[in-house]
Protein backbone atom coordinates (compact mmCIF):
# COMPACT_ATOMS: atom_id res chain seq x y z
CA UNK A 1 0.00 0.00 0.00
CA UNK A 2 3.13 2.40 0.71
CA UNK A 3 4.51 1.90 -2.75
CA UNK A 4 0.50 3.02 -4.16
CA UNK A 5 0.52 6.40 -2.49
CA UNK A 6 4.44 7.07 -3.18
CA UNK A 7 3.76 6.30 -6.34
CA UNK A 8 0.07 7.98 -6.63
CA UNK A 9 1.78 11.69 -4.85
CA UNK A 10 4.47 11.28 -7.09
CA UNK A 11 2.24 11.18 -10.14
CA UNK A 12 0.32 14.41 -8.80
CA UNK A 13 3.20 16.12 -9.15
CA UNK A 14 5.21 15.06 -12.03
CA UNK A 15 2.07 15.77 -13.79
CA UNK A 16 0.45 19.62 -13.74
CA UNK A 17 -2.36 18.54 -12.25
CA UNK A 18 -1.35 18.64 -8.55
CA UNK A 19 0.30 21.84 -8.81
CA UNK A 20 -3.63 23.30 -10.85
CA UNK A 21 -5.37 21.93 -7.77
CA UNK A 22 -2.93 24.16 -5.59
CA UNK A 23 -3.29 27.01 -7.46
CA UNK A 24 -7.05 27.18 -8.09
CA UNK A 25 -7.44 26.33 -3.89
CA UNK A 26 -4.71 29.21 -3.13
CA UNK A 27 -6.00 31.96 -5.42
CA UNK A 28 -10.23 31.31 -4.34
CA UNK A 29 -8.73 31.25 -0.76
CA UNK A 30 -7.13 34.20 -1.18
CA UNK A 31 -9.72 35.98 -3.19
CA UNK A 32 -11.92 35.24 -0.56
CA UNK A 33 -9.52 36.13 2.54
CA UNK A 34 -9.81 39.41 0.68
CA UNK A 35 -13.22 39.72 0.23
CA UNK A 36 -14.23 38.22 3.96
CA UNK A 37 -11.56 39.59 5.94
CA UNK A 38 -8.74 41.81 4.73
CA UNK A 39 -10.89 44.21 2.41
CA UNK A 40 -13.25 45.15 5.78
CA UNK A 41 -10.50 44.45 8.39
CA UNK A 42 -12.23 41.20 10.01
CA UNK A 43 -10.47 38.63 11.23
CA UNK A 44 -13.06 36.17 11.18
CA UNK A 45 -12.50 33.17 8.75
CA UNK A 46 -16.03 31.50 8.92
CA UNK A 47 -16.84 32.89 5.90
CA UNK A 48 -13.91 32.03 3.73
CA UNK A 49 -14.70 28.33 5.44
CA UNK A 50 -17.93 28.67 3.99
CA UNK A 51 -17.22 29.70 0.35
CA UNK A 52 -14.93 27.14 -0.26
CA UNK A 53 -17.16 24.60 0.34
CA UNK A 54 -18.08 25.33 -3.36
CA UNK A 55 -14.69 25.46 -4.92
CA UNK A 56 -13.69 21.95 -2.74
CA UNK A 57 -17.16 20.56 -4.29
CA UNK A 58 -15.84 21.28 -7.90
CA UNK A 59 -12.36 20.82 -7.73
CA UNK A 60 -11.70 17.08 -5.81
CA UNK A 61 -13.29 15.50 -8.57
CA UNK A 62 -10.26 17.26 -10.93
CA UNK A 63 -8.08 15.27 -8.45
CA UNK A 64 -9.17 12.18 -8.09
CA UNK A 65 -10.68 11.23 -11.75
CA UNK A 66 -8.41 9.79 -12.97
CA UNK A 67 -7.10 7.42 -9.74
CA UNK A 68 -9.30 4.79 -11.50
CA UNK A 69 -10.39 5.44 -14.81
CA UNK A 70 -7.20 6.03 -16.23
CA UNK A 71 -5.55 2.93 -14.86
CA UNK A 72 -8.20 1.03 -16.53
CA UNK A 73 -7.78 2.96 -20.09
CA UNK A 74 -4.47 2.42 -19.93
CA UNK A 75 -4.67 -1.22 -18.34
CA UNK A 76 -2.38 -0.50 -15.38
CA UNK A 77 -4.78 -1.53 -12.97
CA UNK A 78 -3.62 -5.37 -13.79
CA UNK A 79 0.00 -4.63 -12.30
CA UNK A 80 -1.92 -3.94 -8.97
CA UNK A 81 -4.66 -6.95 -9.33
CA UNK A 82 -1.80 -9.62 -10.20
CA UNK A 83 0.51 -8.27 -7.26
CA UNK A 84 -0.13 -9.37 -3.37
CA UNK A 85 -1.73 -6.13 -2.32
CA UNK A 86 -5.58 -6.34 -0.96
CA UNK A 87 -8.44 -4.39 -3.15
CA UNK A 88 -9.04 -1.79 0.21
CA UNK A 89 -5.40 -1.63 0.07
CA UNK A 90 -5.39 -0.66 -3.20
CA UNK A 91 -8.23 1.61 -2.82
CA UNK A 92 -7.35 3.24 0.89
CA UNK A 93 -3.75 3.98 -1.27
CA UNK A 94 -5.22 5.92 -3.64
CA UNK A 95 -7.59 7.66 -1.38
CA UNK A 96 -4.81 8.64 0.96
CA UNK A 97 -2.59 10.39 -1.71
CA UNK A 98 -5.29 11.99 -3.17
CA UNK A 99 -6.20 13.43 0.56
CA UNK A 100 -2.92 13.96 1.12
CA UNK A 101 -2.66 16.49 -1.68
CA UNK A 102 -6.33 18.33 -0.84
CA UNK A 103 -4.19 18.39 2.93
CA UNK A 104 -1.52 20.35 1.38
CA UNK A 105 -4.08 22.96 0.03
CA UNK A 106 -6.12 22.88 3.57
CA UNK A 107 -3.16 23.91 4.67
CA UNK A 108 -2.78 27.38 3.53
CA UNK A 109 -5.26 28.59 5.44
CA UNK A 110 -3.15 27.61 8.70
CA UNK A 111 -0.97 30.20 6.89
CA UNK A 112 -4.29 32.71 6.79
CA UNK A 113 -4.84 32.25 10.11
CA UNK A 114 -1.48 32.84 11.83
CA UNK A 115 -0.90 35.89 9.30
CA UNK A 116 -4.42 36.98 10.75
CA UNK A 117 -3.82 36.61 14.57
CA UNK A 118 -0.57 38.14 14.04
CA UNK A 119 -1.95 40.93 12.87
CA UNK A 120 -5.68 41.06 15.42
CA UNK A 121 -2.22 40.45 18.54
CA UNK A 122 -0.81 43.38 17.20
CA UNK A 123 -4.27 45.53 17.36
CA UNK A 124 -4.99 44.34 20.71
CA UNK A 125 -7.76 41.89 20.19
CA UNK A 126 -7.46 38.29 20.52
CA UNK A 127 -7.92 35.75 17.15
CA UNK A 128 -10.45 33.03 17.82
CA UNK A 129 -8.48 30.13 17.79
CA UNK A 130 -10.78 27.10 18.98
CA UNK A 131 -13.66 28.37 16.26
CA UNK A 132 -10.77 28.06 13.33
CA UNK A 133 -9.66 24.84 14.45
CA UNK A 134 -13.13 23.63 13.88
CA UNK A 135 -13.52 25.53 10.95
CA UNK A 136 -10.40 23.75 9.78
CA UNK A 137 -11.01 20.25 10.94
CA UNK A 138 -14.34 20.53 9.12
CA UNK A 139 -12.82 21.79 5.47
CA UNK A 140 -10.60 18.29 6.00
CA UNK A 141 -13.49 15.92 6.56
CA UNK A 142 -15.49 17.38 3.96
CA UNK A 143 -12.24 17.31 1.86
CA UNK A 144 -12.46 13.31 3.06
CA UNK A 145 -15.60 13.04 1.94
CA UNK A 146 -15.38 14.26 -1.63
CA UNK A 147 -12.63 12.44 -2.25
CA UNK A 148 -13.89 8.77 -1.19
CA UNK A 149 -17.08 9.76 -3.17
CA UNK A 150 -15.29 10.65 -6.34
CA UNK A 151 -12.87 8.30 -6.25
CA UNK A 152 -16.09 5.31 -6.12
CA UNK A 153 -17.41 7.46 -8.93
CA UNK A 154 -13.70 6.85 -10.81
CA UNK A 155 -14.17 3.69 -10.38
CA UNK A 156 -17.13 3.31 -11.87
CA UNK A 157 -15.96 3.96 -15.46
CA UNK A 158 -13.07 4.05 -17.93
CA UNK A 159 -13.14 7.64 -18.84
CA UNK A 160 -11.47 10.84 -17.07
CA UNK A 161 -14.39 13.27 -18.02
CA UNK A 162 -17.23 11.45 -16.98
CA UNK A 163 -15.59 10.61 -13.73
CA UNK A 164 -14.83 14.14 -13.33
CA UNK A 165 -18.31 15.17 -14.23
CA UNK A 166 -20.22 12.70 -12.73
CA UNK A 167 -18.51 13.47 -9.58
CA UNK A 168 -18.75 16.74 -9.55
CA UNK A 169 -22.99 15.59 -10.13
CA UNK A 170 -22.17 13.20 -7.32
CA UNK A 171 -20.84 15.81 -5.07
CA UNK A 172 -23.75 18.23 -5.66
CA UNK A 173 -26.61 15.87 -5.06
CA UNK A 174 -24.58 14.83 -1.52
CA UNK A 175 -25.32 18.66 -0.46
CA UNK A 176 -28.58 19.74 -2.08
CA UNK A 177 -30.00 17.72 0.24
CA UNK A 178 -30.55 21.16 2.38
CA UNK A 179 -32.49 22.70 -0.85
CA UNK A 180 -34.54 19.48 -1.05
CA UNK A 181 -35.56 19.47 2.66
CA UNK A 182 -37.04 23.38 2.23
CA UNK A 183 -39.72 21.79 -0.54
CA UNK A 184 -39.85 18.70 2.07
CA UNK A 185 -43.54 19.41 4.20
CA UNK A 186 -43.80 16.36 5.95
CA UNK A 187 -41.72 16.74 9.27
CA UNK A 188 -39.74 13.25 9.50
CA UNK A 189 -39.15 13.34 6.02
CA UNK A 190 -37.90 16.70 6.82
CA UNK A 191 -35.39 15.02 9.44
CA UNK A 192 -34.36 12.52 7.74
CA UNK A 193 -32.98 14.82 4.57
CA UNK A 194 -31.42 17.23 7.44
CA UNK A 195 -29.76 14.41 9.34
CA UNK A 196 -28.61 13.31 5.93
CA UNK A 197 -27.19 17.11 4.96
CA UNK A 198 -23.72 17.75 4.07
CA UNK A 199 -23.60 21.11 3.72
CA UNK A 200 -25.65 21.61 6.30
CA UNK A 201 -23.15 20.07 9.28
CA UNK A 202 -20.09 22.02 7.54
CA UNK A 203 -22.25 25.02 7.83
CA UNK A 204 -22.55 24.32 11.40
CA UNK A 205 -19.01 23.92 11.86
CA UNK A 206 -18.43 27.51 10.39
CA UNK A 207 -20.63 28.83 13.06
CA UNK A 208 -18.23 27.66 15.81
CA UNK A 209 -20.30 24.69 16.69
CA UNK A 210 -18.49 21.67 17.03
CA UNK A 211 -19.79 18.12 17.13
CA UNK A 212 -18.97 15.00 17.47
CA UNK A 213 -22.27 13.57 15.85
CA UNK A 214 -20.62 15.49 12.70
CA UNK A 215 -17.66 14.51 13.00
CA UNK A 216 -18.37 10.56 12.90
CA UNK A 217 -21.32 11.61 9.95
CA UNK A 218 -18.08 12.41 7.89
CA UNK A 219 -15.55 9.53 8.47
CA UNK A 220 -18.08 6.56 8.19
CA UNK A 221 -19.58 8.56 4.96
CA UNK A 222 -15.76 8.24 3.97
CA UNK A 223 -15.51 4.79 5.21
CA UNK A 224 -19.01 3.74 3.37
CA UNK A 225 -18.03 5.19 0.26
CA UNK A 226 -14.36 3.52 0.31
CA UNK A 227 -15.63 0.28 0.92
CA UNK A 228 -17.96 0.98 -2.07
CA UNK A 229 -14.90 1.51 -4.40
CA UNK A 230 -13.85 -2.00 -3.23
CA UNK A 231 -16.98 -3.70 -3.86
CA UNK A 232 -16.49 -2.02 -7.77
CA UNK A 233 -13.03 -3.62 -8.07
CA UNK A 234 -14.43 -6.87 -6.56
CA UNK A 235 -17.51 -7.23 -9.35
CA UNK A 236 -15.48 -6.43 -11.60
CA UNK A 237 -13.10 -8.74 -10.80
CA UNK A 238 -16.19 -11.49 -10.91
CA UNK A 239 -17.69 -10.29 -13.67
CA UNK B 1 4.47 -25.52 -10.36
CA UNK B 2 0.96 -24.35 -12.43
CA UNK B 3 -2.17 -26.69 -12.17
CA UNK B 4 -5.64 -25.81 -13.73
CA UNK B 5 -8.14 -28.12 -13.36
CA UNK B 6 -11.70 -27.64 -14.94
CA UNK B 7 -11.31 -24.10 -15.31
CA UNK B 8 -14.42 -22.07 -16.63
CA UNK B 9 -15.10 -18.46 -17.08
CA UNK B 10 -19.07 -16.72 -18.14
CA UNK B 11 -19.06 -13.43 -19.01
CA UNK B 12 -22.60 -12.66 -18.44
CA UNK B 13 -24.36 -15.78 -20.79
CA UNK B 14 -21.33 -16.02 -22.92
CA UNK B 15 -18.89 -18.82 -22.06
CA UNK B 16 -15.34 -17.92 -22.44
CA UNK B 17 -13.77 -20.76 -21.07
CA UNK B 18 -15.36 -24.37 -21.00
CA UNK B 19 -13.72 -25.84 -18.66
CA UNK B 20 -10.08 -26.20 -19.27
CA UNK B 21 -7.09 -28.20 -17.75
CA UNK B 22 -3.79 -29.19 -17.76
CA UNK B 23 -0.31 -28.78 -15.62
CA UNK B 24 2.81 -27.32 -16.24
CA UNK B 25 6.06 -28.40 -14.76
CA UNK B 26 8.37 -26.47 -12.89
CA UNK B 27 11.42 -24.75 -15.45
CA UNK B 28 8.82 -25.97 -18.24
CA UNK B 29 7.99 -23.57 -20.94
CA UNK B 30 4.59 -24.35 -21.91
CA UNK B 31 2.80 -22.41 -25.32
CA UNK B 32 -0.39 -21.25 -25.24
CA UNK B 33 -2.21 -21.60 -28.87
CA UNK B 34 -5.31 -20.04 -30.45
CA UNK B 35 -6.85 -17.97 -32.33
CA UNK B 36 -8.05 -14.48 -31.35
CA UNK B 37 -10.96 -14.56 -28.54
CA UNK B 38 -10.38 -18.16 -28.60
CA UNK B 39 -9.78 -17.82 -24.56
CA UNK B 40 -6.06 -17.72 -24.07
CA UNK B 41 -5.84 -14.11 -22.30
CA UNK B 42 -8.79 -14.73 -19.88
CA UNK B 43 -7.23 -18.15 -18.70
CA UNK B 44 -4.05 -16.14 -18.04
CA UNK B 45 -5.84 -13.09 -15.70
CA UNK B 46 -7.64 -15.93 -13.88
CA UNK B 47 -4.02 -17.71 -13.29
CA UNK B 48 -2.72 -14.18 -12.23
CA UNK B 49 -6.07 -13.40 -9.96
CA UNK B 50 -7.03 -10.18 -12.35
CA UNK B 51 -10.25 -11.52 -12.70
CA UNK B 52 -12.24 -14.40 -10.73
CA UNK B 53 -13.00 -17.72 -12.27
CA UNK B 54 -16.81 -19.33 -12.62
CA UNK B 55 -15.55 -22.81 -11.50
CA UNK B 56 -12.57 -25.28 -11.04
CA UNK B 57 -9.62 -24.22 -9.60
CA UNK B 58 -6.40 -22.80 -10.49
CA UNK B 59 -3.23 -24.05 -8.57
CA UNK B 60 0.10 -22.09 -8.21
CA UNK B 61 2.30 -23.93 -6.59
CA UNK B 62 0.23 -25.40 -4.84
CA UNK B 63 -1.80 -22.83 -3.45
CA UNK B 64 -5.21 -21.69 -4.59
CA UNK B 65 -5.41 -18.48 -6.31
CA UNK B 66 -8.87 -18.03 -5.06
CA UNK B 67 -8.90 -18.90 -1.71
CA UNK B 68 -5.53 -17.35 -0.97
CA UNK B 69 -4.57 -15.07 -3.32
CA UNK B 70 -1.97 -13.17 -1.19
CA UNK B 71 0.66 -15.85 -0.80
CA UNK B 72 -0.47 -17.44 -4.17
CA UNK B 73 0.66 -13.67 -6.10
CA UNK B 74 3.96 -13.51 -4.43
CA UNK B 75 4.86 -16.76 -6.56
CA UNK B 76 3.15 -14.96 -9.98
CA UNK B 77 5.18 -12.25 -12.76
CA UNK B 78 2.06 -11.30 -15.16
CA UNK B 79 3.04 -9.40 -18.36
CA UNK B 80 -0.86 -8.54 -19.97
CA UNK B 81 -1.22 -7.74 -23.42
CA UNK B 82 -0.78 -4.58 -23.04
CA UNK B 83 1.98 -3.94 -20.80
CA UNK B 84 0.60 -2.48 -17.07
CA UNK B 85 2.85 1.01 -17.77
CA UNK B 86 2.58 3.70 -16.35
CA UNK B 87 3.53 6.60 -19.55
CA UNK B 88 4.89 9.31 -17.03
CA UNK B 89 7.42 7.77 -14.92
CA UNK B 90 10.93 6.83 -15.71
CA UNK B 91 11.63 3.00 -16.14
CA UNK B 92 13.79 3.45 -12.54
CA UNK B 93 10.39 4.73 -11.00
CA UNK B 94 8.65 2.25 -12.73
CA UNK B 95 10.72 -0.89 -11.39
CA UNK B 96 11.20 0.89 -7.87
CA UNK B 97 7.24 1.17 -7.57
CA UNK B 98 7.09 -2.12 -8.55
CA UNK B 99 9.62 -3.67 -6.08
CA UNK B 100 7.62 -1.80 -3.54
CA UNK B 101 4.09 -3.20 -4.63
CA UNK B 102 5.33 -6.79 -4.83
CA UNK B 103 6.87 -6.69 -1.39
CA UNK B 104 10.25 -7.40 -2.28
CA UNK B 105 12.64 -8.55 0.22
CA UNK B 106 15.85 -9.02 -2.16
CA UNK B 107 18.84 -6.39 -2.06
CA UNK B 108 16.93 -3.81 -3.80
CA UNK B 109 19.19 -2.22 -6.02
CA UNK B 110 21.48 -5.17 -6.94
CA UNK B 111 18.04 -6.83 -7.42
CA UNK B 112 16.69 -4.32 -10.01
CA UNK B 113 20.19 -4.55 -11.65
CA UNK B 114 20.15 -7.98 -12.32
CA UNK B 115 16.43 -7.64 -14.41
CA UNK B 116 17.59 -4.67 -16.06
CA UNK B 117 20.93 -6.45 -17.45
CA UNK B 118 19.06 -9.67 -18.23
CA UNK B 119 15.92 -7.60 -20.36
CA UNK B 120 18.47 -5.28 -21.88
CA UNK B 121 16.29 -1.66 -20.54
CA UNK B 122 20.32 -0.54 -18.50
CA UNK B 123 20.83 1.76 -20.79
CA UNK B 124 17.29 3.37 -20.90
CA UNK B 125 16.84 3.42 -16.94
CA UNK B 126 16.27 7.18 -17.19
CA UNK B 127 13.98 7.49 -19.50
CA UNK B 128 10.55 8.44 -19.32
CA UNK B 129 8.61 5.37 -20.62
CA UNK B 130 6.19 7.78 -22.57
CA UNK B 131 9.31 8.01 -24.87
CA UNK B 132 10.46 4.65 -25.35
CA UNK B 133 10.35 3.04 -28.06
CA UNK B 134 7.37 -0.07 -28.65
CA UNK B 135 10.29 -2.76 -28.56
CA UNK B 136 11.76 -1.25 -24.82
CA UNK B 137 8.13 -0.78 -23.58
CA UNK B 138 7.67 -4.70 -23.79
CA UNK B 139 10.86 -5.40 -22.50
CA UNK B 140 10.07 -2.83 -19.47
CA UNK B 141 6.92 -5.18 -19.00
CA UNK B 142 9.12 -8.12 -18.99
CA UNK B 143 11.19 -6.31 -16.41
CA UNK B 144 8.58 -5.91 -14.83
CA UNK B 145 7.04 -9.30 -14.32
CA UNK B 146 10.31 -10.29 -13.35
CA UNK B 147 10.73 -8.29 -9.73
CA UNK B 148 10.70 -9.85 -6.83
CA UNK B 149 11.98 -13.38 -9.06
CA UNK B 150 8.63 -15.01 -8.77
CA UNK B 151 8.73 -18.62 -9.94
CA UNK B 152 5.95 -18.24 -11.74
CA UNK B 153 5.79 -16.06 -15.52
CA UNK B 154 2.58 -15.43 -17.27
CA UNK B 155 3.49 -13.82 -20.14
CA UNK B 156 0.06 -12.90 -22.76
CA UNK B 157 1.76 -12.33 -26.34
CA UNK B 158 4.81 -10.95 -25.51
CA UNK B 159 6.27 -9.97 -28.80
CA UNK B 160 3.18 -8.60 -30.68
CA UNK B 161 3.91 -5.50 -32.42
CA UNK B 162 7.35 -6.03 -32.31
CA UNK B 163 9.94 -5.67 -35.38
CA UNK B 164 11.89 -9.19 -36.66
CA UNK B 165 14.50 -8.65 -34.62
CA UNK B 166 12.93 -7.56 -31.01
CA UNK B 167 10.81 -10.65 -31.47
CA UNK B 168 14.04 -12.68 -31.57
CA UNK B 169 15.45 -10.87 -28.32
CA UNK B 170 12.84 -11.33 -26.62
CA UNK B 171 12.00 -15.11 -27.73
CA UNK B 172 15.59 -15.63 -26.59
CA UNK B 173 15.21 -13.90 -23.18
CA UNK B 174 12.01 -16.15 -23.08
CA UNK B 175 13.97 -19.15 -23.69
CA UNK B 176 16.61 -17.88 -21.20
CA UNK B 177 13.95 -17.68 -18.23
CA UNK B 178 13.14 -20.95 -19.11
CA UNK B 179 15.82 -22.35 -17.46
CA UNK B 180 15.05 -21.13 -13.88
CA UNK B 181 11.08 -20.18 -13.90
CA UNK B 182 7.78 -22.08 -14.89
CA UNK B 183 6.67 -20.29 -18.08
CA UNK B 184 3.30 -19.65 -19.46
CA UNK B 185 3.64 -18.00 -23.32
CA UNK B 186 0.50 -17.13 -25.35
CA UNK B 187 0.22 -16.56 -28.96
CA UNK B 188 -1.10 -16.99 -31.99
CA UNK B 189 2.15 -17.15 -33.67
CA UNK B 190 2.72 -20.41 -34.04
CA UNK B 191 6.09 -20.29 -35.37
CA UNK B 192 6.66 -18.65 -31.99
CA UNK B 193 5.67 -21.30 -30.43
CA UNK B 194 7.41 -23.68 -31.67
CA UNK B 195 10.72 -22.46 -31.28
CA UNK B 196 10.55 -21.27 -27.97
CA UNK B 197 8.02 -23.48 -26.12
CA UNK B 198 8.40 -27.21 -24.13
CA UNK B 199 4.85 -28.44 -24.36
CA UNK B 200 1.62 -26.93 -26.71
CA UNK B 201 -1.54 -26.15 -25.28
CA UNK B 202 -3.90 -25.34 -28.24
CA UNK B 203 -7.27 -23.89 -27.21
CA UNK B 204 -10.27 -22.98 -29.57
CA UNK B 205 -13.95 -21.12 -28.34
CA UNK B 206 -12.65 -22.44 -24.46
CA UNK B 207 -11.76 -25.33 -24.73
CA UNK B 208 -8.42 -27.50 -24.66
CA UNK B 209 -8.26 -29.28 -28.01
CA UNK B 210 -4.77 -30.41 -27.65
CA UNK B 211 -1.86 -30.89 -24.95
CA UNK B 212 1.57 -31.81 -26.06
CA UNK B 213 4.76 -31.33 -26.59
CA UNK B 214 5.08 -29.72 -30.63
CA UNK B 215 6.81 -33.43 -32.10
CA UNK B 216 4.28 -35.37 -30.37
CA UNK B 217 1.55 -33.43 -32.01
CA UNK B 218 3.18 -33.62 -34.91
CA UNK B 219 4.03 -37.41 -34.74
CA UNK B 220 0.00 -38.21 -33.70
CA UNK B 221 -1.24 -36.38 -36.33
CA UNK B 222 0.70 -37.70 -39.20
CA UNK B 223 1.28 -41.02 -38.08
CA UNK B 224 5.10 -40.94 -39.15
CA UNK B 225 3.83 -42.53 -42.59
CA UNK B 226 4.44 -40.05 -45.36
CA UNK B 227 8.21 -39.83 -46.80
CA UNK B 228 9.20 -37.24 -49.31
CA UNK B 229 11.92 -38.63 -51.55
CA UNK B 230 14.08 -36.66 -54.40
CA UNK B 231 15.34 -39.10 -56.66
CA UNK B 232 17.84 -38.92 -59.49
CA UNK B 233 16.88 -41.14 -62.68
CA UNK B 234 14.63 -42.09 -65.47
CA UNK B 235 11.18 -42.13 -63.86
CA UNK B 236 10.53 -45.55 -65.33
CA UNK B 237 13.59 -47.37 -63.77
CA UNK B 238 12.87 -45.80 -60.48
CA UNK B 239 9.34 -46.60 -60.34
CA UNK B 240 9.84 -50.21 -60.94
CA UNK B 241 12.21 -50.34 -57.96
CA UNK B 242 9.65 -48.84 -55.98
CA UNK B 243 7.31 -50.94 -56.27
CA UNK B 244 9.58 -54.01 -54.72
CA UNK B 245 10.08 -51.81 -51.67
CA UNK B 246 8.13 -54.31 -49.25
CA UNK B 247 6.46 -51.99 -46.56
CA UNK B 248 5.07 -49.22 -48.98
CA UNK B 249 1.57 -48.69 -49.60
CA UNK B 250 1.49 -46.10 -51.80
CA UNK B 251 3.65 -43.53 -53.83
CA UNK B 252 2.96 -40.89 -55.86
CA UNK B 253 4.96 -38.91 -58.51
CA UNK B 254 5.54 -35.09 -57.82
CA UNK B 255 7.25 -32.55 -59.54
CA UNK B 256 10.30 -32.79 -61.64
CA UNK B 257 12.83 -31.07 -59.30
CA UNK B 258 15.77 -30.60 -61.79
CA UNK B 259 16.92 -32.37 -64.92
CA UNK B 260 16.34 -36.17 -64.26
CA UNK B 261 15.70 -35.24 -60.02
CA UNK B 262 12.05 -36.14 -59.62
CA UNK B 263 10.07 -35.74 -56.47
CA UNK B 264 8.01 -38.63 -54.61
CA UNK B 265 5.85 -38.88 -52.03
CA UNK B 266 5.64 -42.18 -50.07
CA UNK B 267 3.13 -43.72 -47.89
CA UNK B 268 4.23 -45.70 -45.87
CA UNK B 269 2.38 -48.99 -44.32
CA UNK B 270 1.62 -48.90 -40.40
CA UNK B 271 4.88 -49.67 -38.23
CA UNK B 272 6.91 -50.15 -41.28
CA UNK B 273 10.92 -48.40 -41.96
CA UNK B 274 11.37 -48.63 -45.80
CA UNK B 275 14.01 -45.80 -45.30
CA UNK B 276 17.24 -48.35 -45.10
CA UNK B 277 15.63 -50.49 -47.82
CA UNK B 278 14.80 -47.94 -50.16
CA UNK B 279 18.28 -46.39 -49.81
CA UNK B 280 19.83 -49.65 -50.41
CA UNK B 281 18.11 -50.37 -53.95
CA UNK B 282 17.78 -46.60 -55.06
CA UNK B 283 22.11 -46.82 -54.38
CA UNK B 284 22.23 -50.49 -56.30
CA UNK B 285 20.98 -48.81 -59.56
CA UNK B 286 22.69 -45.90 -59.57
CA UNK B 287 19.61 -44.14 -58.55
CA UNK B 288 21.00 -41.77 -56.05
CA UNK B 289 18.53 -40.46 -53.29
CA UNK B 290 19.17 -36.77 -52.87
CA UNK B 291 16.82 -36.09 -50.06
CA UNK B 292 14.26 -37.70 -48.20
CA UNK B 293 12.42 -36.57 -45.10
CA UNK B 294 9.17 -37.81 -42.96
CA UNK B 295 7.11 -34.99 -44.04
CA UNK B 296 6.52 -33.09 -40.61
CA UNK B 297 3.50 -30.98 -40.54
CA UNK B 298 4.17 -27.32 -39.24
CA UNK B 299 2.37 -26.26 -36.63
CA UNK B 300 0.08 -23.97 -39.03
CA UNK B 301 -1.26 -27.58 -40.27
CA UNK B 302 -1.50 -28.95 -36.61
CA UNK B 303 -3.61 -26.13 -36.00
CA UNK B 304 -5.82 -26.10 -38.51
CA UNK B 305 -6.58 -29.78 -37.82
CA UNK B 306 -7.18 -29.29 -34.12
CA UNK B 307 -9.55 -26.77 -34.95
CA UNK B 308 -11.36 -27.41 -37.35
CA UNK B 309 -11.94 -30.65 -35.62
CA UNK B 310 -10.52 -33.57 -37.63
CA UNK B 311 -7.99 -35.07 -34.68
CA UNK B 312 -9.54 -35.56 -31.55
CA UNK B 313 -13.36 -34.86 -33.37
CA UNK B 314 -14.81 -38.09 -32.23
CA UNK B 315 -13.10 -38.28 -28.77
CA UNK B 316 -13.59 -34.41 -27.59
CA UNK B 317 -17.52 -33.97 -28.46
Amino acid sequence: MTAIIKREISSYFTSPLGYVFLAVFYSFSGLFLWMNCLSSGRADMAGVFLMMFFVILVIIPVLTMRTFAEERRQNTDRLALSSPVSLFGIVFGKFIAAFFVYFCAALVMLIYAIFLAVATGNSGSEFNWPAFWGNFAAMLLLGAVFTAIDIFISSLTDNQMIAALGSIGANIVVCSFDIVSGYVSDENFKKVIDFLSVFGKYSEFTQGIFSLASVVFFLSLTGMFIFLATRVLERRRRA
Amino acid sequence: MIEVQNLSKNYGSRAALKGISFSVADGEILGFLGPNGAGKSTTMNILTGCITQTGGKALINGVNILENPMAAKKNIGYLPEIPPLYPDMTVDEYLNFVYGLKKCKFPKNSHLKEIRTLTGIEDVRKRVIRNLSKGYKQRVGIAQALVGNPQTLVLDEPTVGLDPKQIIEIRSLVKKLGKNHTVILSSHILSEVQAVCDKIAVIDKGKLVAFDTAENLSRKLTGDRKLTVHIEGERKVVEKILITVSGLDAFHVGRTVEGKVTEYQLEVKENCDIRRELFNKMAKNDCPILLMKGSELTLEEIFLKLTTGDFYGGKEE
